[in-house]
């Protein structure tokens, strides 16, 4: 069949039809696919690609984040009073039940201070993993519209996190200013506290978000989780109080918590009582090292699913 | 069944190129999964005794949307993809822009594809401005791009025709004014092999004879258009090859006419 026969249909007929017989008969699909250098739709590209890719979009990122939290309160009367209200009220309640009712503030110098910047700190990391969980389930929709790396979402999403915690953080630097402390160069140490504590976030929400986008329950499971957490985490009370009598390793395992980690540093930089002798040795190396091995870990353990996010 | 095998009139579009493959679609299975679709009450004793007996869940459905699609696409067709609700178009559509996984089999792309739909589901409590400046940038636009093409977008849409609609939710929206607003933002762009799946259909009169517009201006810069529709007298205006898949496998794949022709016989 040749083709110069049949170029007589005014170019507008049956163009899809099958082919005259070419070379290219015979190959099989992938074959002719190598040949014309087309490439599997959808295929995971290889960590590098995908790390240009991801900061190909870091606009994307932060937009979606500024909108996202610029929405969030939009339903409500009082609208974005709520990013301060909302850790405040938190405070007030932990600081009724622990510090007025169950009485953890013995042995605390400034327990305001010391329980306020615990939970602040605390959920920076609790909701960073808490919207990490439905970062790609809850966005199916827009994942399965566009084309885009799909890391984009945790890490957008605990960008709001961080957001927050800006705004939570003013409180924060207000209350403590009201028990009595005296701002000095040390509460220059929150920056990189915070930082580290961000990449660690972002690298647990990219597991909780491939986990979640399988198991669906994880989303129902993971307050529980998130509450044993905290109270191990030496947010309300002092671990090395509490451990004074308690055998060695405990205290150890306490204090290689993350969490503990990051709080320990926050109230270290803010509270001029909490001293470098209060630290557990070798915090900053534990911060820095958490936030390495989860960030970088989440990330890899994230990208190995990419293909399969769409899939609901 | 006829497939392409019957074609004698097979004339590559441009007589002097060779075809050039864009999408290989090599044996493909797609399967949904569905949660919360069972027909049982979903109670917590039943929830346990499935854990404990290991018994998968009722309401966990496995929907085989397309079972077992090859065909090659070629630079310069325009390929029209029909069938009833529910045979697979969408999904296949969705699968050859790598939205979509499947289940087995390979599907082979000249660069990336991109598929302009209706359900495209975009931010629903962001205000429509916002939705153009997002999905501008996550399809990768720079941010000079996307502010350089907002107002076209905007007007394309139509969506300001009423008042100032832009600058609110998207989910105070009508159904048609979201979806041109999905399809105006997709369609900024340019495409090397393009997906359209019934944003044909949506918006208005006026609507429709501007994304028509747009889409002829699309298909010239694309190597290959795909149009899923129910409109055949629109497949027989933009498609000079037709694939009709129905319960997601394919039926049919040759010249416009013939394969239309037989649907209309098949669904009279």
């Amino acid at each position: 069949m040749s083709t110069v026969s049949e170029t007589t249909h005014n170019g507008a007929v049956a163009v899809g039809a099958p082919p005259a017989p070419t070379a290219d008969d015979g190959l099989s699909p992938s074959q002719l696919a190598a040949k014309y250098g087309l490439s599997v739709s959808g295929a995971r590209p290889g960590l590098a690609e995908y790390t240009r890719q991801l900061w190909g979009r870091r606009h994307f990122i932060n937009e979606f984040a500024k909108a996202r939290t610029a929405a969030q309160y939009t339903q409500a009367r009082l609208g974005q009073l709520w990013q301060v209200m909302t850790p405040l009220l938190n405070a007030a309640v932990y600081y009724l039940i622990f510090g007025v009712l169950i009485g953890t503030r013995k042995g605390v110098d400034n327990f305001i201070a010391f329980l306020v910047t615990g939970i602040f700190i605390f959920t920076f990391t609790q909701t960073s993993v808490l919207s990490g969980v439905r970062a790609v389930a809850g966005n199916l929709g827009l994942i399965r519209a566009l084309h885009f790396p799909r890391a984009s979402m945790p890490i957008a999403f605990t960008l709001m996190q961080l957001q927050q915690l800006m705004m939570s953080m003013f409180v924060l630097v207000a209350i403590v200013l009201m028990t009595g402390e005296v701002p000095d160069a040390s509460w220059l140490l929150i920056i990189p506290a915070l930082i580290t504590q961000w990449i660690f976030n972002t690298g647990l929400a990219m597991i909780v978000a491939r986990l979640g986008s399988k198991m669906t329950d994880l989303a129902q499971l993971m307050p529980f989780i998130l509450r044993t957490w905290m109270y191990t985490s030496g947010v309300m009370y002092s671990i090395e109080n509490l451990t004074a009598h308690a055998p060695h390793y405990v205290r150890i395992l306490l204090d290689i918590n993350p969490a503990a980690v990051y709080i320990d540093l926050a109230r270290f930089a803010l509270i001029d009582s909490v001293t470098s002798s209060q630290l557990p040795p070798h915090v900053w190396i534990s911060a820095v090292a958490w936030a390495v091995l989860v960030g970088v870990g989440g990330y890899i353990y994230f990208w190995k699913a990419e293909e399969q996010y769409g899939r609901g | 069944m006829a497939v392409a095998e019957q074609q004698p009139l097979a004339t590559p579009p441009k007589a002097a190129e060779a075809r050039v493959p864009t999408v290989i679609v090599d044996d493909v299975h797609i399967v949904y999964k569905v949660y919360g679709a069972g027909t049982g009450k979903g109670s917590a004793t039943a929830a346990l005794s499935r854990l404990l007996l290991r018994r998968g869940s009722p309401n966990v459905r496995r929907v085989h949307a397309v079972r077992g699609v090859s065909f090659t696409a070629y630079r310069g067709e325009a390929i029209g993809i029909i069938g009833s609700n529910g045979s697979g178009k969408s999904t296949i559509l969705r699968a050859i822009a790598g939205l979509l996984p499947p289940e087995s089999g390979k599907i082979y792309t000249d660069g990336q594809p991109s598929l302009l739909g209706v359900n495209a589901a975009l931010m629903n409590d962001l205000t429509g401005a916002t939705n153009v400046m997002l999905g501008g940038l996550a399809m990768g636009m720079t941010q000079e791009e996307v502010r350089e093409r907002y107002q076209g977008i905007v007007d394309f849409s139509g969506i300001n025709e009423k008042g100032d609609f832009i600058s609110l939710p998207m989910r105070t929206y009508s159904s048609g004014m979201a979806a041109r607003l999905r399809f105006s933002i997709a369609a900024a762009k340019n495409h090397d092999v393009l997906m359209i799946d019934e944003a044909l259909a949506t918006g208005d009169r006026a609507f429709q004879r501007r994304s028509e517009a747009r889409i002829r201006e699309l298909r010239k810069e694309a190597g290959t258009v795909f149009l899923v529709s129910h409109n055949n007298t629109s497949i027989r205006d933009t498609c000079d090859r037709v694939v009709w898949l129905e319960k997601g496998e394919l039926l049919m794949d040759g010249p416009t006419d013939e394969v239309i022709k037989a649907y209309e016989k098949h669904t009279k």
